[in-house]
């Protein structure tokens, strides 16, 4: 064995595949109406991904997928993500479905998986309240047992997709009578029935998410996952899937796009803007910030395909990916000068004013699944062995 | 995808750092102030192999990889190894790479006893090369002049340019009797080869100085108390530390990518050179920075080891350049080969 950078040969037939695709699915009219809905989710998308098996290649073959392995499928992921294609509602529910697989019963998986891997659900999550976020332990939305049935009253916030989805993984309070952590229960809550409230929420990227609110809403205790107060035990293993993914894409798509811009414009005399040194300072910058967070993000997957589950490796890439693209977007934006303000709709604006999204974008990618301040306390204490606070 | 040094290389790891740890303990750093040579040091790194690692086999050396060397420059960057290593090793395998009676000579000087032969990272302005990189205790530099890769004793050593690293820098003067090794587009080849190898290894260097600075500052967020508690289980302190940690893990990536696609993906070799010496030195500087500051007074002093590393982390890649002026070569790499593209 000796060191070697290259992902395989496996990586780079499915990333060829996941481009091809793409080109083909991928459309302008796809883009502007995600653009212009603010919905990154489409089922014709999301069913075209399940019978070109690019919705779970990693998935053992049993269930659909491809047995493929964690850097096969996380070259094919930087793809989709470097696309900029709408991919989130097939991430939460290929999670949920991971969850399940691991935690669920015999029943659970056999009416779920199915419908979750060939694209016929989407499922959303639940976790975030308006009063409880990073510290998500703290959710209030009570789970009360009525026979067979459980009664569920209480809010979500950021509910993304809720609108377009089966079912919400909502974790619970069952038991407010001991400690935060110990009293919480997921369940898997059909979102289409009475007492059910889907209120959209505009952020200012342009990205539409929802906040659900639940009326005695009631579900069957076939569709509890996880031990009645085991929700935190859940919610950890939920967590451990979203370690190998991809980071720096929507960087590396602003960066080919600044790129271009460069090679194509040029200043007051003429002169193209190629040459000047600080375009090339901020360009060559960011090129190799992009390079940390995509390489950050391949050791977790490498990590994995090792045989060890990735822990402290993806918050370091996802801290890092996260906090550079928030530098990189304000920073082309001062580059492209008064002009980076543009935005798209504006023909004058540079690459449909990608700078400007993403300068907007970048806000939430630094706060869900996760802020970079979580992120730093995991790295503080688990790598670096700093006291707790 | 393998991320693991192979066997021989953590030899090759092991037998540096325990080297190292032997004959550059931070006494002999500061001892080599200001002048930044230990000449003692640089005798034991050619009796280690250091130099003729660098060099092909064909001509006197053992052939090693720019990764293997990496991972060495690495451990001299660790321990503020003050002794030419980086310039030295990129000096002679330029000779090697060049041939002809003039570069084999020299090279055959350089490998000798007690001849200590280095690089000018820049051509020369005014007819001086400025702050050579073991200029001050070299007797012969390779350099590259209007088209021309030449090389010439150095007349008048021994007077150190004062400088943040105690670095043992020197502005040498062009001597008109300088030998001519190659010309033209050869020469231009070998000299941007050779700049490119050098911000690879300073690239290592610097994870080294990063990451060490950082363990300094780490471990003394744990020792020190305020307020009753160990100053790491403040957040403004302990996110200031996961941040440094990031950026270097990540340096230490990105260079030894680069430092592997000199073998094994060449189109992109010089721009990784380029990105990773700049994103390093970027690195080292923050981390040394974060944990020179959360020493408070202490690390104002220059008892406490973290103002090593702190000056070391800015003025060892100044000798090339700014990190803005790397990350502009790369940039122009990467521009160039998309405009090829189309």
């Amino acid at each position: 064995m000796t060191m070697d950078f290259r992902l395989g040969e496996g990586s780079d037939a499915l990333r060829d595949e996941a481009r091809r695709f793409l080109d083909e699915q991928l459309t302008d009219d796809l883009r502007e109406q995600m653009h212009r809905t603010g919905v990154h989710h489409d089922w014709d998308f999301h069913k075209a991904r399940v019978e070109s098996g690019m919705l779970a290649p990693g998935w053992p073959v049993e269930y659909g997928g491809q047995g493929r392995d964690a850097l096969e499928v996380l070259a094919m992921a930087e793809e989709f993500q470097t696309a900029g294609a709408p991919t989130y509602g097939g991430s939460t529910t290929l999670m949920v479905a991971n969850v399940i697989r691991h935690m669920g019963t015999e029943e659970q998986k056999r009416l779920i998986v199915p419908q979750a891997l060939s694209g016929e659900i989407i499922i959303v999550l639940g976790f975030t309240e308006p009063e409880a976020g990073s510290d998500v332990a703290a959710a209030q939305a009570r789970a009360v047992r009525d026979g067979d049935e459980w009664v569920i009253n209480g809010q979500k916030m950021f509910t993304t997709n809720a609108q377009e989805a089966d079912y919400v993984f909502l974790l619970t309070r069952t038991n407010p009578e001991v400690a935060k952590h110990k009293g919480l229960t997921t369940f898997l809550v059909p979102l289409r029935q009475p007492g059910v409230e889907i209120q959209p929420v505009f952020t200012v990227s342009g990205e539409r998410t929802n906040l659900t609110f639940y009326s005695d809403v009631r579900v069957d205790d076939s569709l509890r996952i996880g031990e009645v107060d085991g929700g935190w035990e859940v919610m950890t293993v939920g967590l451990t899937f979203e370690r190998s993914l991809p980071q720096g894409g929507d960087s590396r798509r602003l960066l080919r796009a600044m790129e271009r811009w460069a090679l194509t414009s040029v200043d007051d005399a003429g002169r193209p803007k190629s040459e000047d040194a600080d375009v090339r300072a901020r360009l060559g910058r960011a090129a190799a910030e992009i390079e940390v967070s995509t390489l950050l993000a391949r050791r977790c997957a490498w990590v994995q395909n090792s045989g060890t589950l990735p822990g402290v490796e993806g918050s370091m890439a996802k801290l890092f990916a996260t906090e550079a693209l928030t530098r990189q977007s304000a920073d082309f934006m001062d580059m492209l000068g008064p002009d980076g303000i543009r935005a798209d709709g504006d023909p004058a604006a540079v690459a449909h004013g990608i700078a400007e999204y993403l300068y907007r974008f970048a806000l939430g990618t630094t706060t869900y699944g996760g802020t970079s301040e979580i992120q730093r306390n995991i790295i503080a204490q688990r790598v670096l062995g700093l006291p707790r606070g | 995808m393998d991320l693991n040094p192979s066997e021989e290389q953590q030899q090759l790891i092991d037998a540096f750092a325990a080297f190292y740890a032997k004959e550059c303990p931070v006494e002999r750093v500061r001892a080599a102030e200001p002048s930044g040579h230990d000449a003692e040091l640089w005798a034991s790194l050619r009796a280690m192999g250091a130099l003729e690692m660098a060099v092909d086999e064909e001509s006197g050396g053992w052939g090693a990889s720019l990764l293997d060397m990496a991972l060495v420059a690495e451990q001299h960057g660790r321990h503020l190894g003050p002794a030419p290593l980086i310039e030295g090793q990129v000096a002679a395998k330029v000779l090697a790479r060049t041939g002809g009676d003039a570069a084999a000579e020299t090279l055959g000087r350089a490998l000798g006893d007690d001849h200590l032969v280095t690089i000018a990272l820049h051509p020369p302005q005014g007819g001086v090369l400025s702050l050579v990189p073991g200029g001050s205790v070299a007797d012969e530099v390779v350099f590259f002049d209007h088209g021309r890769l030449k090389c010439m004793a150095v007349a008048e050593r021994g007077r150190p340019v004062p400088n943040t690293g105690s670095m043992p820098l020197a502005d040498v003067a062009v001597d008109p009797a300088a030998v001519e090794l190659v010309s033209g587009a050869e020469a231009e080849g070998l000299f941007e080869s050779a700049r490119d190898e050098w911000l690879v290894l300073m690239a290592n260097a610097l994870v080294g100085v990063g990451a060490r600075s950082l363990e300094l500052g780490v471990d003394y967020a744990k020792e020190r108390r305020a307020f009753g508690v160990p100053i790491g289980s403040f957040q403004a302190v302990a996110h200031g530390l996961a941040d440094a940690a990031t950026a270097v893990e990540g340096s230490k990536l990105l260079a030894r990518e680069a430092a592997w696609s000199a073998s094994e993906d060449a189109a992109r070799a010089t721009e990784l050179a380029c990105l990773s010496c700049g994103f390093s030195a970027e690195a080292a500087r923050e981390a040394s920075y974060r944990s020179l500051h959360y020493h408070g007074g202490y690390g104002f002093m220059l008892e406490f080891d973290i103002q090593l590393y702190f000056r070391r982390a800015k003025a060892w890649p100044a000798v090339f350049g700014e990190p803005s002026s790397m990350y502009a070569r790369g940039a122009a790499e990467r521009l160039s080969a998309a405009r090829t593209d189309g």
